[in-house]
């Protein structure tokens, strides 16, 4: 099923504390850290985002800290998903453990902000739908998009645990 | 097959022969940490679960070092979350607001020994490889599962193997080594590797000062970053460990993707300029730069091996008016060590600022955030913008450097503060 919403466009080296400044690491609900999404790059960011808003970034995103309040405040304030050319490692498995799809993938030059963006999953395809240009993401691996499927790591593990 | 040193751990973990770079291995966690910071969000998904206990609350670590004392009330809750759930869950591996920076207090204490499997809430958990640990930062969510079975996967990283030669010139330190290999790798040219440090060079440092170089394996992306256990980490386990443990090695034909020679004899001080850790630069092309707070101290540059550094440069000088120094011993253990050298009172008769252990200003907490336009030079291991107070521009270098910065009131090579008197 594919995902459709507006581009956010970013550089480089979008790092943990531009996506979420550490003071608000005292906070855990996702509505919350929502408020503070990318706070470090733009704080006026969260005014101007709509629920189902996809991010095409550029290489390394989500560098640094291995907070995962960082995914979640994106997925608080209603990021539907993150593209980017390379993504760093504790974010990537992050944002997938709170199901909060991220498909490496270079496509950031065939994007403007607020381009309509239309992305499959499944098929790790992804494209303008204003221009029709399009772009081919790395498959998600086999047992992440399990739990991707189950919706999370955390229902992963619950149907998977003894009952009673 | 030859494995290298994080092949041969993951191997040993996952009860297999061998594993090559690239398969997925699931592996029993020998120890989960968690602190205040990312703890209670790893508490919220673990409870959601619906699951009452952990599964073997002996292997668990708990400890408030982010901000302590706590500075506010959502702090304060965070901190009384994870002393109850410790209290609860019988986790005998408690450290309070008392005992300092989770990265040094893990190794202090004897949780991290080598061969084993460490995951911890916290990206530079990777410091522990010091000692020949497979250890690796997670997310909240992911310590929930580990909490919920103990059990995490991996992919096997590929391994890099970054050696070290040369003789050690004056005033370089094992940060000024390490800022030279971010140079030279950026920060992306270890995402998901696996970080050898190897060579003479190393080989001669205290495990305090591989623990710099291990700590900075994350900058560069890395999985892991980790140095062989030898004799020098024997002898620093020796009244640490409480546990057997297999001091595993790389074999000596083991395949690395590449092998990266450093010789050092020539290197100057390095300082990472604002905004990326990798912006690196020798000292004399940001000489002159006004400082208005110099910061001795974290996971980085908190050791006694730094304090000693720092304080040989500040002792009789005066810091003027212009700076403020701030110096946070790593942990109890490094604070009382540098009570009994005499460090602290050549801080404090300097003019600095000396303060608890615990992480301090580092990610932008408490004790030192600075105002938009103001200048940091810090001896921890981030300068990304807004990290210390939006606005602020941090540079990062070798505890040397930041002393004599501190009494020069501008980022200075530590020789040149000698030649001025
Ligand atoms: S000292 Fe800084 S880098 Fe180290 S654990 Fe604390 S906040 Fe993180």
């Amino acid at each position: 099923m594919p995902i459709t919403g507006r581009a956010w466009v970013f550089g480089d080296k979008v790092d943990t504390d531009v996506i979420l400044p550490g003071k608000y690491l005292v906070l855990s609900d996702e509505g919350e850290l929502g408020k503070h999404a990318l706070e470090g790059f733009d704080p006026g960011f969260v005014t101007k985002v709509q629920p189902g808003d996809i991010i095409v970034g550029g290489r390394y995103f989500g560098c640094g800290s291995s907070r995962e309040q960082a995914p979640v405040a994106l997925k608080g304030v209603g990021i539907a998903a993150v593209v980017a050319e390379t993504f760093a490692r504790i974010f990537y498995r992050n944002a997938l453990n709170i199901g909060l799809p991220a498909l490496e993938c270079r496509a950031r030059h065939l994007f403007q902000d607020g381009d309509p963006v239309s992305l499959n999953l499944e098929t790790g395809e992804i494209r303008n739908l204003r221009t029709g240009q399009m772009a081919q993401a790395k498959p998600i691996p086999p047992f992440m998009m399990d739990i991707i499927a189950a919706g999370g790591l955390m229902n992963k593990i619950r149907v998977s645990l003894p009952k009673g | 097959m030859a494995m290298t040193l994080s092949e041969k751990i993951l191997a040993r973990a996952a009860g297999r022969a061998e594993v090559s770079p690239g398969e997925i291995v699931e592996v029993p966690v020998d120890v989960a940490m968690i602190h205040e910071g990312t703890g209670p969000l790893a508490l919220k998904s673990f409870r959601s679960l619906g699951l009452e206990k952990v599964w073997d609350p002996s292997k668990v670590v708990v400890i408030l070092d982010h901000y302590a004392p706590s500075p506010s009330e959502a702090a304060a809750e965070n901190q009384k979350m994870l002393r109850d759930f410790a209290k609860e869950q019988g986790i005998a591996a408690f450290y309070d607001i008392d005992q300092g920076i989770c990265h040094q207090v893990l190794p202090e204490k004897g949780h991290a020994l080598p061969g084993q499997i460490l995951v911890g809430t916290d990206s530079h958990t990777c410091t522990a490889g010091a000692l020949g640990v497979f250890a690796t930062g997670i997310g909240s969510t992911e310590m929930a599962g580990v909490f919920a079975t103990g059990r995490i996967w991996f992919k096997v990283p590929e391994s890099l193997k970054l050696v070290y030669r040369g003789s050690i010139p004056p005033y370089i330190t094992p940060m000024d080594i390490i800022l030279a290999t971010m140079k030279r790798l950026t920060s992306e040219g270890g995402n998901y590797k696996a970080l050898e440090f190897a060579g003479p060079v190393v080989e001669a440092m205290t495990v305090g000062q591989r623990m710099t170089l291990c700590n900075m394996a994350i900058e560069m992306g890395g999985k892991v970053g980790m140095v062989a256990p030898d004799a020098v980490t024997l002898a620093y386990l020796r009244d640490r460990a409480k546990e057997p443990f297999q001091a595993l090695a790389p074999d000596a034909d083991a395949t690395y993707e590449e092998t990266i020679e450093f010789d050092i004899s020539r290197l100057v001080p390095q300082v990472a300029c604002p905004h990326s850790v990798d912006n690196v630069r020798d000292i004399g092309e940001v000489e002159g730069t006004t400082i208005h707070q110099a910061f001795l101290g974290t996971c980085t540059n908190g050791r006694l091996e730094d304090l000693r550094l720092g304080a040989a440069v500040v002792k009789g000088k005066k810091i003027p008016p212009s700076v403020r120094m701030i110096v946070i011993p790593a942990s109890r253990e490094v604070f009382l060590g540098a009570l009994k050298e005499g460090l602290v009172q050549t801080f404090v008769e300097a003019g600095a600022i000396v303060a608890n252990p615990n992480c301090g200003p580092c990610c932008g907490n408490h004790q030192g955030i600075l105002a938009p336009g103001e200048v940091c030079l810090s001896t921890a291991n981030r300068n990304f913008s807004g990290r210390m107070g939006r606005g602020a521009q941090l540079y990062l270098a070798s505890p040397q450097v930041v002393a004599a910065s501190a009494v020069a009131g501008r980022i200075v090579h530590p020789a040149r503060l000698w030649q001025a008197g």
